[in-house]
């Protein structure tokens, strides 16, 4: 019996869909049998970042409405061998052609096969948001060093609270060390000060999502991205491993120390 | 001296307007508002324990009473007005309490 996990934020735009995609790569290169949800009907984008969106036939609607049978519109991603899928979204309905009931319907045929079932939620607090938790035990909520997406993540916490599912756990996405160093960006422990939950991961902003994007290859397959590192390493703590947080000190060598000093350089 | 020390060793997170501590600070206010709701049936629910447990102490007018909360600009309090019929002479307990 497998996890069903959402992914949310409240906000739009912080990592959702990008975390999605690299925890759940992650998690299929550890060994694991993963399907990711995409359930932003009418906007979607995990087939985009995955790489996937030329092999799109069915979609998430065509399975809940019985245009055809999960199998057939469930993508297997070819660089891992039967344990990455991923179930679009239709592009052309929008969030009310499926209900609470059918997501839970879903999920739970979903995790009979999955060992991990990675949903993708759409932004913002209405339906889609509501058919995104309903088959949820676990939630991720991602969020951004800023005050608008703090505010948000914080009114989704709150919403799951109320949707018992308990103790969700925050990805810091997007921190720059530079920023954080010159006080001009929240920190971890600012984060966690204000939202009160656990803490899953910290990812870096990092110039290599744009390009794994534009390739259609999650970071999470590359050695050389640090954003990538975060994930693997977010990956293995979901499969129960313990992970120490990696080092996000700037480092600055006393050159540059002393330019800045001198009025030179930032 | 000291500050001369703070800039060669990167302290400028210390400084007290660095606009993170702007922002650490709006937020914490922001979000009092944003948290302070109670959905309506919350509300009735809350009113009617209310009311249960005064009237073991003294008669009140159910029909009087008013329950709601109240955002000032750095605290939330539960407010409620409650009109006294009667004192009762000795607890009468309808609900347990506690």
């Amino acid at each position: 019996m497998g996890k069903v996990i959402v992914i949310t934020s409240g906000k739009g735009g912080v990592g959702k869909t990008t975390t999605t995609a690299n925890i759940g790569t992650g998690l299929a290169s550890l060994g694991h049998k993963v399907v990711l949800v995409d359930t932003d009907i009418g906007l979607r984008n995990l087939d985009v970042v995955m790489g996937l969106e030329n092999r799109i036939v069915y979609d998430i609607v065509d399975v809940i409405h019985g245009n055809c049978r999960l199998k057939q519109a469930l993508i297997k991603d070819k660089r891992f061998d039967d344990s990455l899928f991923l179930l679009p979204a239709a592009q052309t309905k929008d969030k009310t052609a499926v209900n609470v009931e059918q997501m839970k319907t879903l999920c739970n045929e979903l995790k009979e096969e999955f060992d991990y079932v990675l949903i993708d939620c759409p932004a913002g607090i209405e339906q889609g948001f509501k058919n995104a938790i309903a088959g949820a035990e676990q939630a991720i909520v991602v969020t951004n060093p800023e005050v608008s997406a703090v505010r948000d993540a914080d009114r989704i916490i709150g919403m799951l609270e109320a949707a018992e599912i308990r103790r969700p756990q925050l990805i810091v996405n997007r921190i720059r060390p530079h920023m954080v160093k010159s006080g001009d960006m929240m920190n971890i422990d600012d984060m966690l000060d204000i939202l009160a939950i656990d803490l899953l991961g910290v990812v870096l902003e990092d110039d290599m999502i744009v390009v794994s994007t534009n390739r259609g290859e999650p970071a999470v397959l590359d050695n050389n991205s640090k954003a990538g590192q975060a994930y693997r390493n977010i990956a293995r703590r979901i499969a129960g491993e313990s992970v120490p947080l990696m080092n996000l000190e700037v480092e600055e060598g006393i050159f540059n120390r002393l330019r800045k000093l001198m009025g030179f350089g930032k | 001296m000291l500050e001369f020390l703070g800039k060669f060793f990167g302290r400028d997170a210390i400084k007290a307007d660095a606009s993170k501590n702007v922002a650490k600070e709006r937020l914490k206010l922001v979000l009092v508002h944003d948290r302070a709701s109670i959905s309506p049936e919350m509300l009735q629910s809350l009113k009617e324990d209310l009311i249960k447990v005064i009237s073991g102490y003294m008669e009140i007018d159910q029909n009087a009473i008013e329950v709601s909360l109240n955002s000032e600009e750095d605290s939330v309090a539960l407010v409620a007005n409650i009109p006294v019929l009667r004192m009762k002479r000795s607890l009468d307990r309808q609900m347990p309490v506690g």
